[in-house]
């Protein structure tokens, strides 16, 4: 039976319009997605540590401990929420909300194939970059409202970090777009149908990448919540479900990063063989793993070696990139 | 590293605070407790409050019988319980006039050499895992488990070991034992080149270590620091080879040094060090004397009335008893010299300028048990 025959679905959509009814349908969609992404993320990342270290990881709930992180999460939604005394209580309460929904945001402007996009907006790229710099916000406020000398420490790490980084993403991410010629994700693909733009644009493909884990606050670029230094850094005082979200959006922003670099240059879309969101997926998945195996080989860089890093090597050579870039298409 | 004005240039009340930094923290284990001031995240001035694991291991000692203490030695540095047991059971021999024979002297060697190596092996896994990697940690761990198998096998528990008697060892290593022990020597040295490329070469890794708490060789030496992190100074001090015990004098090893005294000397001072206790442990193997594994001693000694002092190498550095007799068969006092107590507050000296993400790589490299200090 067509879904679009039933009379329910029928009023909604008469009443919406196509237009918009694509939209309420993908946003839910998203919905349900996000959780579901992170938690499965979750489960790979303690699998794949588990198996880096010399042992199984999670094996006990489902097969292959695939149910672990949903098991988890009705264990953290069933935990107390405990606020600290000193805290600021609408600051210390506002923070995991703020940082968990332009997570979700950013999802509409990723085309997990030419068809499957929420919206299409004329400056894709520039939503994302403005949605995932509230992160930072999020983490400032989480960290100072909870009174708490190692919150604090870490969420003014991650505020120096992710300025410091978001400079080098940037123009990483402008020599792509000088390339393609618009901030469409859907031309930007289109523009990488018979080479990816890796091949063009390792460098800057390179520092997108190394910038995505630094955004993300992935090791070796995991100063804001070091736990050998910071016990958990910013959210040291948060509990239960709240914590968890920080979780989420951690996850979720890895995967939006995952997905970013896929569409600036990996060619999207784009694979023999199976259909376009298999190969999107794939893609952003493999990405996702590459993270996680970096996370557990290597130590912590310092935060003045941080600093250094971003200032002193990675934005002197995006900027290179971007100047012969341009100089390039201007010639041809 | 950073030069910072002292103290008092600075205002408190405008740029200074303190941090807590333990006692529950996750990388001062045992319970630590440093009391830091920080300007940023640059630490000013670091106070070291210990005391949290205080069980009066010395006072027990005036109450109970010199056999009774056996257990206690081992829970003093839990990572060196062996060389722990041993060094006590050779004190109240040195003290008694106890001729030991040579293969339980031997025995002694391979077991407290073992027990070296899995401490160097956490010491410096855990040292890793302060700056970050993980994984590193679970691989030392995996090495580790087999000494810890092997121990097992011979004094019955993994960790806290109550193996040398006063004469001698409890009972006789088996064949199956050394040949483990052989295995476990081949297993080890397949393994360094893994470590070579997973941390000693690690980019990283060498940023991190190289030039950070730096230890003089004066600051070391007025600081009475010992072990692997004095000869991570350029002191080459052992007493294994300066004051032999226990037929530590038969084998042919070397005192690995570096001039540097910073975290990457420590680091590869230990490294080599395990290198040399497998020479050790094959040596003592290779010629492992036969006869009687425990001299003929009383079932209960009564020292004469004196004292003595013996001191030994653990694994973080010289270990010293002192034990008063009055002539019954309870000690009148125990006293320990404990090298993590020297070798922890040398970080007063050296912390001043440093991060906090120094901090915890410093104490990393310096390798102290709390519960050694606390005792």
């Amino acid at each position: 039976m067509n879904m679009t025959q039933l009379p329910i679905i029928k009023d909604v959509y008469g009443f919406l319009g196509p237009d918009l009814m694509a939209c309420v349908t993908g946003l839910l969609l998203i919905l349900m997605f996000v959780p579901l992404n992170s938690a499965f993320l979750v489960w790979v990342e303690r699998k794949v540590a588990g198996h880096i270290q010399l042992r199984p990881g999670p094996m006990e709930v489902g097969p292959h401990g695939i149910l672990q992180s949903l098991i988890d999460a009705v264990k953290l939604m069933c935990k107390e929420m405990i606020t600290p005394d000193l805290a600021d209580k609408y600051l210390f309460w506002i923070a995991p909300c703020t940082v968990v929904i332009p997570a979700i945001v950013c999802f509409v402007v990723i085309p997990f194939s030419p068809i499957m996009q929420v919206r299409e907006l004329n400056v894709g790229i520039l939503l994302i970059f403005a949605f995932s710099s509230i992160s930072g916000l999020s983490i400032l406020m989480g960290g100072w409202a909870s009174n708490n000398k190692y919150s604090l420490i870490g969420a003014v790490r991650a505020v120096a970090q992710s300025i410091a980084y978001e400079i080098p993403l940037l123009l990483s991410t402008m020599s792509v777009i000088i390339m393609s010629n618009s901030l469409k994700m859907s031309e930007i693909v289109a523009a990488q149908s018979p080479v990816w733009n890796f091949v063009w644009q390792p460098v800057a493909a390179i520092i997108f990448i190394i910038c995505t884990t630094a955004e993300t606050n992935r090791a070796p670029f995991d100063l804001v919540e070091a736990e050998s230094e910071l016990v958990s850094g910013f959210h040291t005082e948060y509990t239960g479900m709240r914590d968890a979200l920080f979780f989420m959006a951690e996850y979720t922003a890895m995967f939006i990063g995952s997905s970013m670099a896929v569409v600036l240059f990996f060619g999207g879309w784009y694979g023999p063989f199976f259909s376009g969101i298999f190969w999107f997926v794939l893609k952003a998945y493999l990405l996702v793993f590459v993270t996680v195996w970096i996370r557990w080989t290597f130590p912590r860089l310092r935060f003045d070696q941080l600093m250094n890093f971003a200032w002193k090597v990675l934005i002197p050579i995006s900027l290179l990139n971007l100047l012969v870039t341009a100089i390039v298409i201007k010639v041809l | 590293m950073l030069t910072i004005k002292t103290i008092d240039d600075i205002n408190i009340n405008e740029r200074l605070y303190q941090l807590n930094l333990g006692p529950q923290h996750p990388s001062t284990h045992g319970v630590l407790h440093f009391l830091l001031t920080l300007d940023g995240e640059v630490v000013v001035k670091a106070e070291m409050l210990i005391g949290y694991t205080h069980r009066g291991h010395e006072k027990m000692a005036e109450n109970r019988i010199y056999e009774q203490f056996y257990p206690n030695t081992a829970r003093m540095d839990y990572l060196s319980g062996m060389i722990f047991n041993t060094g006590y059971c050779e004190t109240v021999e040195k003290l008694c006039g106890i001729e030991v024979p040579k293969r339980a002297q031997y025995v002694r060697v391979i077991t407290s050499e073992l027990n070296r190596v899995a401490s160097h092996l956490l010491g410096i896994m855990d040292f890793v895992m302060g700056i970050g990697a993980y994984t590193p940690f679970l691989y030392g761990w995996d090495d580790r488990e087999q000494i810890l198998d092997l121990l097992e096998t011979i004094s019955g528990s993994r960790l806290t070991y109550n193996y040398s008697r006063f004469g001698g060892v409890r009972v006789d290593v088996d064949q199956a034992f050394c040949d483990g022990a052989r295995r476990f020597v081949d297993r080890l040295r397949g393994r360094f080149k893994l470590y070579k490329d997973l941390i000693t070469d690690n980019i990283i890794f060498i940023k991190r270590t190289i030039g950070v708490g730096v230890i003089s060789k004066d600051v070391a030496l007025d600081y009475g620091v010992t072990g692997p992190t004095l000869r991570g100074s350029g002191v080459k001090y052992d007493v294994r080879k300066n004051e032999p015990y226990s037929s530590y004098q038969d084998f042919k090893f070397e005192i690995p040094t570096k001039e540097e005294g910073d975290c990457m000397a420590r680091y590869l001072v230990r490294m080599a060090e395990m290198e040399q206790s497998l020479n050790i442990i094959e040596q003592a193997l290779d010629n492992l004397p036969e006869g009687p594994v425990r001299a003929d001693v009383p079932r209960f000694i009564t020292p004469p009335a004196g004292d003595c002092y013996h001191s030994f190498e653990s694994a973080r550095g010289a270990v010293g008893y002192y034990i008063v007799s009055d002539g019954t068969r309870i000690p009148y006092r125990i006293k320990v010299r404990a090298p993590s107590f020297s070798n922890l507050f040398v970080m007063n000296k050296i912390l001043p300028g440093h991060f906090v993400a120094d901090l915890v790589a410093i104490f990393g490299s310096i390798d102290v048990t709390v519960p050694e200090i606390d005792r």
